[in-house]
């Protein structure tokens, strides 16, 4: 049986957020839609919460939180994200094709954040298992408190890169303008090529695993040592 | 929060244009601060030693008419007043250092909100949308605004307190964020015959940066001493007669984002208040860096 797939546009510009938003979580039906969302102008919380398989495209630059909370849906977005993409999202996929704001992926659990371009700083700020990859370069505090989850950077890391990691780990190709407290740069195992290969063929981009190197916990911060004089 | 909205005309034959462009700009972020709204357009400069001050009433009423008559019938000067119902901008060749004290003594009520060769300043509270129609925003002119829409966090909403703040001549300063010590700059300002008008963090900013300015450093010189001696949360957005200068804290927490054409640099704390600029889609859009000083000159 040929499967349907039905295709629905908003344009943001005649239909008001809540509607878009609306439709997007009470009124998808049993077929599989694509959704085009046109004119985002830089609205805030496009397609956030999204609980189904569902492909949503966003043709243009979008505001804080797009995608937010997501699971399982597929977002992509034709522009720039602002503050706080993916934020806590559980599963499914991200893709933002230019750039991110600060906070990208913040606290994500789950599935796939993608951005071609740079990300700001603080992207993936305590990560809780999401993976994240990033075709330009983060800023700083980039995977701060990140806990579980894979960064990986193809570009450059801005200040205190992974600072106080616990169990997160980050791949990056480029420099670190300084690593952060715990943090520490460790061999390249054969599982990490394997890892870095997978996620950047995930992405759909083209880098050598060879040219990452691994920052994880140097898991100094465990546990409290009173001797240290707080130096660290 | 707060927003911050910045347009610089690059092509003159748009100049007449923008206020027209920078409504909807300032209106876009009226969401992140409803509680007042203020903008200093820069004109062409005038010939020295004439000044333009913007002056701010308080009243609905007041009587520009009879300043007009009793500057020239006490000050023997010529003076052309364009008022625009509580504000007005008075232009005159008598030296500040005279009509200053003149217009103190004579019409307490009366604010000076800037003085310059070039800017013109407006700043009210209310929402947006109502301060822009109060001062016809939509009918100014020149070769670039600096506009702010303000949600107070800590200190009075009145129109004293609004943005931008200025100091000296042609220069203001808009701010998105908060400063831990103001009051510090304050006390190192103060002994040095440095008067402040409020007790508003932006307006220590505001004056330390002209301090320096006024004590021989330039813009760029005057901003680098400024990530020294500020602390705190901040995207400032300033203008001189020439120029539009921004800047963020190393922590980058409040936003900026500007898009760039062959007609115009727009700068806006989102993107949502640049959506609807002509070209917009072909612009080069970016985020400012934290601690990097961005310049644009007319």
């Amino acid at each position: 049986m040929e499967r349907v797939i039905s295709k629905v546009t908003f344009d943001l510009a005649q239909t008001s957020l809540r509607q878009v938003n609306h439709f997007l979580h009470r009124e998808l039906n049993s077929e599989t839609p694509k959704i085009t969302l046109l004119n985002p102008d830089g609205a805030h919380n496009l397609a956030v919460g999204l609980d189904a398989t569902i492909d949503v495209e966003i043709m243009g630059h979008t505001g804080y939180y797009t995608a937010s909370m997501n699971k399982q849906a597929t977002i992509t977005i034709f522009g720039n994200a602002g503050t706080g993409v993916a934020e806590n999202m559980m599963s499914g996929r991200v893709h933002v094709k230019g750039f991110a704001s600060v906070s990208a992926g913040a606290s994500a659990h789950g599935g796939l954040l993608v951005i071609d371009g740079d990300a700001s700083l603080r992207c993936g700020i305590s990560l809780k298992g999401a993976d994240i990859v990033v075709g330009g370069s983060v800023g700083s505090f980039s995977a701060f408190m990140a806990q579980a989850g894979r960064i990986v950077i193809c570009g450059n890391a801005g200040d205190a890169l992974g600072d106080s990691l616990y169990e997160a780990v980050i791949y990056i190709r480029g420099q670190i303008k300084s690593l952060g407290a715990d943090a520490q740069i460790e061999p390249m195992m054969e599982a990490d090529y394997q890892t870095v290969g997978e996620l950047l063929a995930q992405a759909g981009l083209s880098y050598q695993p060879q040219d990452f190197k691994r920052v994880a916990s140097a898991r100094q911060l465990y546990h409290w040592n009173a001797d240290a004089d707080q130096e660290y | 929060m707060c927003g911050i909205i910045g347009l610089l005309i690059k092509q003159p034959h748009l100049r007449d244009s923008l206020g027209e462009l920078t409504v909807p700009m300032l209106i876009g972020m009226g969401e992140r601060g409803p509680d007042s709204a203020g903008l200093a357009v820069f004109t062409q400069t005038l010939a020295d030693p004439y000044r333009k001050y913007s002056l701010y009433s308080g009243g609905k009423d007041f009587p520009w008419q009879d300043l007009s008559q009793a500057l020239q019938t006490q000050m023997s000067k010529e003076a052309e007043l364009q008022p625009h119902g509580n504000q007005a901008v008075l232009t005159t060749d008598l030296p500040s250092t005279t009509l200053k004290p003149w217009l103190k003594a004579h019409y307490p009520q009366l604010h000076v909100l800037s003085t310059g060769r070039a800017i013109d300043l407006y700043k009210d509270a209310g929402n947006p949308t109502e301060v822009a129609d109060r001062y016809h925003f939509k009918d100014l002119k020149g070769s670039h605004v600096v506009a702010h829409t303000r949600m107070a966090t800590e200190s009075a909403v009145t129109p004293a307190h609004a943005h931008p703040f200025t100091a000296g001549e042609d220069f203001c300063l808009v701010h998105n964020g908060s400063l831990s010590n103001p009051n510090e700059i304050r006390r190192k300002l103060e002994p040095r015959g440095i008067h402040f008008e409020t007790d508003n963090d932006t307006e220590a900013a505001c004056r330390f940066l002209e301090w320096r300015m006024r004590e021989g450093d330039d813009l760029a010189t005057a901003l680098q001493k400024g990530f020294e001696a500020l602390d705190g949360f901040y995207t400032f957005l300033m203008g001189t007669a020439d120029k539009l200068a921004l800047v963020r804290d190393a922590f980058a927490c409040k936003p900026a984002v500007v898009a760039e054409t062959d007609e115009y640099v727009a700068i806006a704390s989102e993107f949502r208040s640049l959506a609807h600029l002509p070209q917009v889609k072909h612009a080069h859009i970016y985020e400012p860096a934290p601690e990097e000083i961005y310049v644009w000159n007319v």
